[in-house]
């Protein structure tokens, strides 16, 4: 066990945990996070994404230890003040979502996106978008849902 | 109609988009202990002997069971799968013991001290050496095990769990008088269904024989139904609860791995016992689509009429034929397509295999008997010169004909020509391409060819399966609809609101649907399955409503002292037709009506429906005659693809699909159905193969190794359209959709492959370099 100082949408966190375990399993487990899904564990699906320092990662491949000072952001924190963000609602509005499953992973991706490239081209969408796979709608209404967050006021 | 076809947004949204969504891998509950299985390593293998002490003296682990010790059979069709592997492995990946521990690691360190002892038995990987004579045998006792007589026909001793027969006219004198005769064989094999949630299952099997279930299943009722089978248990003793469930796409129906889960629990004194397969479990224990071999052969006129067809599907059945069995007899049921064929033979056979097993995956069956007959369109158009739009125009089944199965086509059946000319005519399929253009294509090596395909399905389900709903009216008016049917996704419980919302005339938002189901306090619904729930609980919906009405009307009665005659429901009110403004509010009415003088009448209101398929019959076993088609929905896709023959990769370049819906019930929904099932079709025909050594081990075994479709994936321009010939018994004359879109994908690509190129192929997938050596290979 050890322990770990991080922060997690915000909110500041000690985490006493095994050295072993991946920055997902301490969201899950540990802080009781379960918008990051386990999809694969081997950094293959995205459906784990969270924005770590900025950055979109696949938690499930990050360890925890590695996460010391680290800023976290996960789903959990992407609505403010009881409303979803528009993000969020684009997605709702656009049926960008079908079982639900990858959904926390592409709006954590789609967020890190649009914070670093408010405008992203279709190519752009798609490329950042790669690493999170779908099997349900097919991809198209999550471009749209990500065109239309970005061209709305944020 | 306010709410009929509009494109209502998911009554779930909110909860998926923030994360709030509980699935069950997010549950977490008092005393929980951690699952871990230990996998064989061997396609087909004796167990001679399994030593489990030093896994138990392991601190920390609570029990380890292994299938010599305690065990069940469990099976929704065939009765041939154990909870546990016992005496033998039949596949690579089956669990044969489990550990429960305090955690996952430790349960994880308990299997690797697990020792079993094997024999390995010779394996049996095709389907035409597995049915022959003195094959190795995958199941030796096959003629002891349970299954549905009558419906299904086991061959014990030539590793057949099934075979169905159809038999109209005859096929020979037939083929005898045909001016052309083509044959062909197709070879397709295993796909994963790979909804990104795995199969988690949490059970608490408790004192007194109260059992608890958590699992991510789309069949409830079925897992209900079948572990209290399978361990002797009264159903009201046995709670299984559907949380969100991550997709399915069938894999997710029967039963799997809570029967598993719950004789851990029962060691454990009933603590509750978490089992998430990983992501290489969910591809080697737990079971895939199964593969195919199917030999057609066609004979015509040479004006281009089908006047006969045989067709032998043999189904790589895998390990266990427990949903298998099924897939074979829906695959027969629809063996030549939605064509008017008088003289047909078809064999459709599930084949035990050392693969791993087969499940239904959308479309059971369909895509896999498509993917040859409507390659066999083309190739008979080729050969006769004719146009492929134009002979399957020639051919389709319309009003006034009959199925193979001899069941008659109505007016109101749905019309597939309708479909095929609509995606036809929007990409110019059978037009040629400009000299300018074939120049062009020369130049470059990329070629471009278009194909169209149609496509039929009716649920394939039993002839007694039905639904239920109840509606409970709140205080203020507002109202909760209950179902035992699962929503993973497909969106039903939206469209069960704008039924709700039309029907009670109640604004939609005031209308909900309680997430999840627990067959404690939900209505039963069979199993959320085979394109079904529109139709049934749809109509189950509507009927509850219907109660809900009559009983609202019988309370405005009261209330206005009118005749319920007089009466009308709008805007939340109950109001006297002749005089609108004399009106009372459902909240006045719904718990009961109050008198000035205090006294009270009625009661809360509560709507019940219940809707069974009607009319449905068992086939005759000789020659499948029969009604199995609840409703019939068609359709057609067509496409243009660009094939670089210096790669092998095919570009879609353009794609239309249309189905004959019956109502569009919600346009936006119906699209998501039909652009997901396009694009997962399109991962069938160009990527998707589950593959193995020579030994029967699996090679993919991550998502690494099995490709499905990226956002990179995408086909070009996608138009969806949709005819709408109203189903007489479907609510607002809806049919079922969920699986359509998948259905005829792999042909339609395989068909423009050759159109472009003139290069026949005529197995899955399409991958590049296959498509590479074939164009060679032409050359
Ligand atoms: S769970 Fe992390 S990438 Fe799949
Ligand atoms: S919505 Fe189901 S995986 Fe994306």
């Amino acid at each position: 066990m050890k322990a770990i100082n991080l922060t997690v949408n915000g909110e500041a966190h000690k985490v006493f945990c095994p050295e072993n375990i991946t920055l997902l399993t301490l969201l899950r487990e540990y802080l009781h996070l379960t918008g990051a899904k386990v999809g694969c564990a081997a950094g293959e699906c995205g459906a784990c994404t969270v924005i770590y320092n900025g950055k979109p990662v696949n938690s499930c491949m990050v360890l925890a230890m590695e996460a010391e000072g680290a800023v976290v952001e996960t789903i959990e924190g992407e609505a403010k003040d009881g409303k979803v963000s528009p993000l969020q609602q684009a997605f709702i509005d656009n049926h960008a979502l079908q079982c639900g499953f990858c959904t926390p992973g592409m709006i954590m991706s789609a967020r890190a996106l649009l914070d670093e490239n408010p405008k992203p081209s279709r190519d752009d969408i798609i490329h950042a978008m790669e690493g999170n796979l779908c099997r349900c709608t097919g991809y198209e209404p999550i471009i749209t849902a990500i065109e239309q967050a970005a061209g709305g006021v944020r | 109609m306010s709410y009929i076809g509009k494109s209502i947004k998911r009554h779930d949204g909110v909860q998926k988009v923030t994360g709030r969504a509980e699935y069950v891998s997010d549950i977490k509950l008092n005393g929980m202990l951690h699952a871990k299985i230990l996998t064989s390593p061997h396609a087909h293998a004796k167990i001679v002997n399994i030593n489990t002490e030093k896994a138990k003296a392991l601190p920390g682990v609570r029990t380890v069971l292994t299938g010599q010790e305690e065990n069940t059979l469990v099976g929704i069709y065939m009765v041939d799968r154990s909870a546990l592997a016992s005496g033998k492995v039949r596949h690579w990946g089956e669990a044969v013991a489990a550990v429960a521990a305090d955690t996952e690691e430790i349960a994880e360190q308990a299997v690797k001290l697990i020792e079993v002892e094997y024999e390995v038995l010779p394996i049996v990987f095709d389907v035409k050496e597995a049915i022959k004579p003195g094959a190795p045998q995958i199941h030796e006792n096959a003629e002891e095990y349970d299954y549905i007589k009558g419906v299904f026909h086991p061959e014990p001793g030539r590793n057949i769990a099934n075979r169905t027969k159809v038999r109209r006219g005859d096929v020979e004198a037939a083929f005898a008088r045909a001016d052309v005769v083509i044959e062909r064989t197709y070879e397709q094999p295993q796909v994963f269904h790979l909804p990104l949630e795995p199969h988690g299952s949490i059970v608490q099997w408790g004192v007194d024989d109260n059992v608890k279930i958590y699992s991510s299943t789309q069949s409830p009722f079925a897992v209900r139904d079948l572990f209290a089978h399978g361990f002797g248990l009264p159903r009201n003793k046995v709670e299984v609860i559907a949380p969100y469930v991550g997709g399915g796409f069938g894999v997710k129906s029967g039963i799997h791995m809570e029967p598993l889960v719950g004789m851990l629990s029962k060691r454990c004194g009933g603590r509750p016992v978490k089992f998430i397969p990983t992501r290489e479990e969910e591809c080697t224990t737990l079971p895939a689509r199964q593969g195919m071999v199917s030999r057609i052969k066609t004979g015509a006129t040479k004006d281009g009429k089908i006047i006969a067809e045989e067709a032998e599907y043999l189904w790589v059945g895998g390990a266990y034929a427990d949903y298998g069995v099924n897939i074979s007899r829906a695959g027969a049921m629809t063996g030549c397509g939605p064509y008017d064929i008088e003289n047909v033979k078809v064999d459709s056979v599930t084949v035990y295999t050392n693969h791993v097993f087969g499940t239904a995956y959308r479309g059971f069956g369909h895509p896999e008997v498509f993917h040859g007959i409507e390659r066999q369109r083309d190739l008979l158009a080729k050969e006769l010169g004719m146009c492929p739009v134009e002979l399957r125009l020639k051919n389709l089944l319309m009003p006034g004909r009959k199925t193979i199965t001899g069941e008659l086509i109505t007016e109101n059946t749905g019309r597939v020509d309708k479909c095929l000319k609509l995606v036809s005519d929007k990409l110019k399929v059978g037009e040629g391409y400009t000299s300018q253009q074939l120049a062009e294509m020369k130049k470059t090596g990329k070629y471009r060819g278009k194909a169209a395909t149609v496509l039929q399905k009716s649920p394939a389900m039993p002839t007694s399966s039905a639904s239920s709903a109840i509606i409970h009216m709140n205080e203020d008016g507002t109202v909760h609809i209950n179902v035992g049917g699962v929503d993973f996704g497909q969106g039903t419980y939206t469209v069960l609101q704008q039924i709700a919302a039309e029907r009670l005339r109640i604004p939609i938002e005031k209308i909900s649907v309680a997430p999840g189901v627990n067959t404690d306090m939900s209505p039963y619904d069979w199993q959320t399955v085979a394109s079904r729930m529109t139709v049934l609980c749809g109509e189950a919906v509507c009927i509850a409503c219907d109660d809900v009405t009559r009983q609202l009307l019988e309370m405005g009665a009261i209330a206005l002292r009118a005749s319920k005659h007089d009466l009308a429901l709008e805007d939340e009110h109950v109001y006297v037709k002749q005089n609108p403004h004399q009106r009372v509010h459902y909240s006045k009415i719904c718990m009961g009506y109050t008198y000035e003088n205090g006294n009270a009448i009625g009661g809360p209101i509560i709507g019940r429906g219940k809707y069974i398929a009607q009319g449905l019959s068992f086939i005759c076993p000789e020659t499948g005659q029969g009604k199995t088609a609840l409703d019939w929905t068609y359709g057609a896709h067509a496409v243009e693809v660009e094939v670089d023959t210096n790669t092998g990769d095919i570009e879609v370049l353009q794609m239309a699909s249309c189905l004959d819906v019956g109502r569009v019930m919600n346009e936006a929904m119906l699209k998501g159905q039909v652009v997901g099932g396009v694009l997962q079709g399109l991962g069938t025909a160009l990527s998707e193969v589950v593959r193995y050594d020579d030994k029967g081990r699996p090679l993919t075994r991550n998502l690494t190794d099995y490709k499905i479709p990226t956002f990179k994936d995408m086909p070009g321009n996608l138009d969806v359209s949709y005819v709408e010939t109203p189903q007489l018994d479907g609510p607002y004359g809806a049919r079922g959709v969920g699986e359509h879109p998948l259905i005829s994908i792999t042909a339609v690509i395989a068909n423009a492959l050759a159109n472009a190129t003139g290069v026949e192929m005529f197995d899955l997938p399409l991958s590049a370099d296959k498509v590479r050596a074939a164009l060679r290979q032409a050359k």
